[in-house]
């Protein structure tokens, strides 16, 4: 594992904690001794100091009394700020008067039930509603490796604060890709469940039949932590087939998903395919039929849930929002209920086909962004000699399976020749998170590069 | 609804609520549109057996639907 002590895995400090010879009250410390060291990344908007100093106490406490709670005891996480913690503002990165919740959201008391710290809130792309978290009214949220660059979005403060040590887990929501958009571009592990595997309880909405929440990493195992803790509906163990004998299976969607990509996410891609065949894994391509319409379908669904949230606040305090964020749910406005129709219809349609592509397969391998962090403030991006607007092309390769509601992990997959994490996503079949992760954990040490720190290895 | 008159209702009223700066982005929503209809139409069509009964008036009060 990585040599810094602060970006060590869940996995690997829980035995410590448990041994007493790493102290939770010192782990609080040094994460707050980094968040306080990055101001500049925004990587927060609120941070829980005394709170999550006392509570660190209690859990050393607790543990130095045989009382162990499990992997998650004593560890610092962090949650997305649009989730509820009790005694604390929840801002949605919104500059509109926040809300002051009585009652943590139900994923954070699972957490704190596992033991864990609530370090703090982190920033994130006003209502989570956009790809890059640079529209915050807390600030943008920069890149650590170039503050000139986004680290995407809309979960990116959470995917900052892993990647300079401020946490050790953190909680985001991903509603076209908001988990694994921001662990791409930062090079950590960020899980997309299957539908109300988690609660949206307590969570501000964006769509409310796209949202998910999930957890982010800096590895599959303590995805999986994370997870086991953070759910709120029973796994489906009972439908999970049995394992096919032989090798394992990914499918590569080709079309659509692997056609317009950045040299270097392509070049990651071969080199983890080569890589993954040679230790005997099959590599078969595959079709989704219909992938072209993902776009027109996540519009026609985002847009009008997203509006009928806001229908309260966006006349009233239209200028609270920022000019961006208004403008998309404005339009939700004037979407047809017959239009919303055909995309539940065309929704179904897809789920059917991506269960097609995935029959005879373990999961479907694909690039997670199709670029590496883009510039902050760029409307518009070149893919492979193509313009392409930064939003579009941000969400082209993660919307489709919150569409479909097949669970989704972004895996650090290298850097591109100039330092830019790439990331590459495992797609599961239906109700089946758990053999998402277990399929996960086995491929991840083919894809980081080797060095297995975070951020995607060498470079 | 046809789509272009759709497009216009809808840049009609974007202009009177005081949005004009909606205007070319409901230019892409309607080509967006256009698209969802025509891949609904085009896979209703494979799936002739969901797809809506064509000799079939619709219920009274309906027709403009």
């Amino acid at each position: 594992m990585t040599a810094r002590p602060d970006l060590r895995s869940i996995t690997t400090i829980a035995p410590l904690l448990r041994a007493g010879t790493v102290s939770p009250v010192d782990l609080v410390r040094g994460c707050l001794t980094r968040i306080d060291g990055r101001p500049e990344l925004n990587a927060f908007i609120t941070v829980m100091r005394e709170r999550a100093l006392a509570d660190a106490a209690v859990a050393e406490q607790e543990i130095r009394a045989g009382h162990y709670l499990g992997p998650l005891h004593g560890v610092p996480v962090s949650v997305k700020d649009l989730i509820d913690v009790a005694g604390t503002p929840t801002t949605a990165g919104s500059a509109l008067p926040p809300r002051y919740p009585r009652a943590d959201a139900p994923v954070v008391t699972r957490l704190r039930e596992a033991g864990a710290i609530l370090i703090g809130k982190t920033n994130l792309h006003e209502f989570a509603f956009g790809t890059t978290s640079e529209e915050s009214a807390f600030g943008p949220v920069r890149h650590p490796l170039d503050p000139s660059r986004s680290p995407g979005g809309s979960s990116g403060g959470a995917a900052v604060a892993l990647v300079e040590g401020m946490c050790f887990g953190s909680v985001g929501t991903d509603t076209g890709g908001s988990v694994r958009i921001p662990s791409a571009a930062c090079g950590t592990v960020g899980l997309k469940p299957c539908p109300d595997e988690v609660s949206c309880e307590g969570v501000v909405a964006l769509s409310t039949t796209l949202d998910h929440v999930g957890p982010m990493t800096r590895t599959v195992a303590d995805a999986a932590v994370m997870f086991h803790a953070m759910q709120t509906r029973p796994p489906l163990h009972g439908l999970r087939p049995a394992r096919a004998a032989g090798p394992r299976v990914l499918g590569v969607p080709e079309p659509y998903f692997c056609e317009r990509l950045d040299p270097g996410v392509r070049q990651a891609l071969a080199r983890a395919l080569d890589t993954l065949r040679h230790a005997g894994y099959e590599i078969r391509s595959v079709a989704i039929e219909h992938a072209a319409r993902t776009a027109d379908v996540y519009v026609h669904i985002v847009l009008p849930e997203a509006s009928w949230y806001h229908a309260p606040t966006i006349d009233v305090h239209a200028e609270r929002y920022s000019p961006e964020v208004r403008v998309r749910l404005q339009m939700g406005r004037y979407i047809l209920a017959q239009d919303y129709v055909r995309a539940m219809f065309l929704r179904g349609v897809l789920t059917r086909a991506v269960n097609r592509a995935l029959e005879g397969c373990d999961a479907l391998l694909l690039p997670t962004l199709p670029i590496p962090a883009p510039p902050l403030g760029a409307a518009s991006i070149d893919v492979d000699g193509q313009k392409e607007p930064v939003r579009a092309a941000m969400l082209r390769l993660t919307q489709l399976f919150n569409i479909t509601g097949h669970p989704a992990i972004a895996l650090p997959a290298g850097r591109t020749g100039d330092g830019w994490p790439v990331s590459l996503q495992l797609v599961g079949a239906q109700n089946d998170t758990e053999g998402l992760l277990e399929l996960a954990a086995e491929v991840e040490p083919y894809m980081i590069g080797g060095d297995g720190s975070v951020g995607g290895g060498a470079g | 609804m046809q789509i272009d008159v759709w497009l216009k209702a809808a840049c009609d009223d974007a202009e009177r609520r005081g949005l004009p700066e909606l205007k070319p982005l409901l230019e892409t929503l309607a080509r967006s549109t256009a698209a969802l209809r025509e891949a609904d139409r085009s896979v209703r069509a494979v799936m002739a057996d969901t797809a809506p009964p064509e000799n079939l008036a619709p219920p009274d009060g309906l027709e403009d639907e």
